[in-house]
């Protein structure tokens, strides 16, 4: 089971509790057995699986819970997003802490988070994100534009903190 | 052309989502433009420090057997047929998963190539893009002794057109090696230089040619693997790799 510590990590992230990323998993290959035959040959098989996961966490408690509490906002306004001032310090001190980097993850919303995970742990293209997602490519481009500067602010405030 | 039309690309090209002729144009102004350059790095580091941060949660051995179990096929018996199609999506499954298995380990030689051609862009764009600082391979060789767990052998560059301007430690996969810079006429050039055991576990053993445009040149030798990469000219950097596999 190759993609299972991936498919498991990933369920942690979203759920933030063993026993619940446990059961996700365990629903997400339930269902992929069973729904084998819905795979499309020739498409992609880990957004497939990814996708299976996801939207089982979406209708559980946890998952209700985590969407309901995210606002809406224009994911295709097509908006510049102010340069940033950033000086070479504080983008050394941001690769070199994980864990401040990880806290700073958990703080994201749900929405920002898998993104995030998506593109830079699982390097799916922007079309998988896409497929996963279920939203089209250019919202997974403004998503993941909003995501990386929330990142950036919660890390700093993390460390002003 | 103006940074204000580069710099909403910056994600796609750190992506590797831009298209190839656009990332080519966007190469050539990033050597010349300082302030694009250090967002482009700190976009780099973002991304790996956040694939660094992703690895948290390891699941259970208990809960890995239990999965193991729940998807197993049931034993077959005589007088009941249910289990042939049980069986056909079983091995669909084994098979899928043989294929899940083969792009993820395809997917980590991609991601080494490039986690190495991030690295050659961090240099390019850095102040400080040495560690040491030096044109004599006699100084730089030492450098490295105590640093890093093996030594090498660095070329006598003289009479080619090639210069080596200083080098650092580096690192892949958390086993530090060496990373040396050199120069050829305007473009520089960056010969990694890593334990080869540490990379065949990491699952990469097949060579690659190109990478997000860069040149990319790799071999073994005595139980190291060494990574030639740049954007000089595909002849320039086969030669600079004779030059260093002469030295061995």
């Amino acid at each position: 089971m190759p993609l299972f510590d991936r498919l498991y990590n990933f369920a942690h992230w979203l759920t933030q509790d063993r026993q619940e990323a446990e059961d996700l998993v365990q629903e997400t290959y339930v269902k992929a057995l069973k729904g084998f035959r819905s795979f499309q040959q020739g498409t992609n098989f880990r957004a497939w699986i990814y996708q299976i996961l996801r939207n089982t966490f979406l209708t559980s408690r946890t998952g209700l819970k985590s969407t309901a509490t995210v606002p809406l906002e224009p994911e295709n306004e097509n908006e510049n997003l102010p340069a940033s001032n950033d000086t070479p310090e504080t983008i050394l001190l941001q690769r070199s802490d994980q864990r401040l980097v990880q806290e700073a993850l958990t703080r994201l919303s749900v929405p920002y988070r898998e993104v995030l995970l998506l593109c830079e742990f699982e390097e799916m293209s922007y079309q998988e994100i896409s497929a996963t997602l279920a939203i089209p490519m250019g919202t997974v481009m403004s998503r993941l534009s909003r995501a990386r500067r929330a990142l950036r602010d919660t890390v700093q405030e993390l460390q002003g903190a | 052309m103006a940074c204000e039309h580069w710099t909403e690309k910056l994600d796609a090209y750190v992506d590797g989502e831009l298209p190839a002729g656009e990332a080519r144009a966007l190469d050539e102004h990033l050597r010349e433009c300082s302030s694009c350059a250090t967002q482009t790095l700190r976009k780099v580091q973002q991304k790996r420090a956040i694939h660094a941060a992703g690895q948290k949660f390891k699941p259970d051995p208990a809960f890995r057997a239990r999965i193991q179990k729940t998807i197993a096929a049931p034993k077959p018996t005589l007088w009941n047929r249910r289990w042939l199609p049980i069986l056909a999506t079983a091995t669909s499954a084994v098979l899928l998963i043989a294929g899940a298995l083969f792009l993820t380990l395809r997917g980590s030689k991609q991601q080494l190539i490039s986690e190495l051609v991030d690295q050659h862009v961090a240099t390019l764009a850095s102040a400080n893009p040495v560690d040491v600082i030096s044109t004599d391979r006699h100084t730089v060789k030492p450098w490295f002794a105590g640093k890093i767990p093996f030594t090498f052998n660095l070329p006598e560059l003289q009479g080619s057109p090639f210069v080596l301007v200083g080098g650092r430690v580096s690192y892949l996969n958390q086993s530090p090696g060496a990373e040396l810079i050199f120069r050829v006429r305007q473009h520089q050039i960056s010969l990694f230089i890593f334990q080869d055991q540490e990379l065949r576990e990491a699952g990469m053993n097949e060579p690659a040619r190109t990478a997000l445009s860069f040149e990319v040149r790799t071999w073994r030798h005595n139980g190291l693997r060494y990574f030639v990469i740049g954007d000089a000219s595909p002849q320039d950097l086969d030669k600079l790799s004779e030059l260093i596999k002469a030295a061995g």
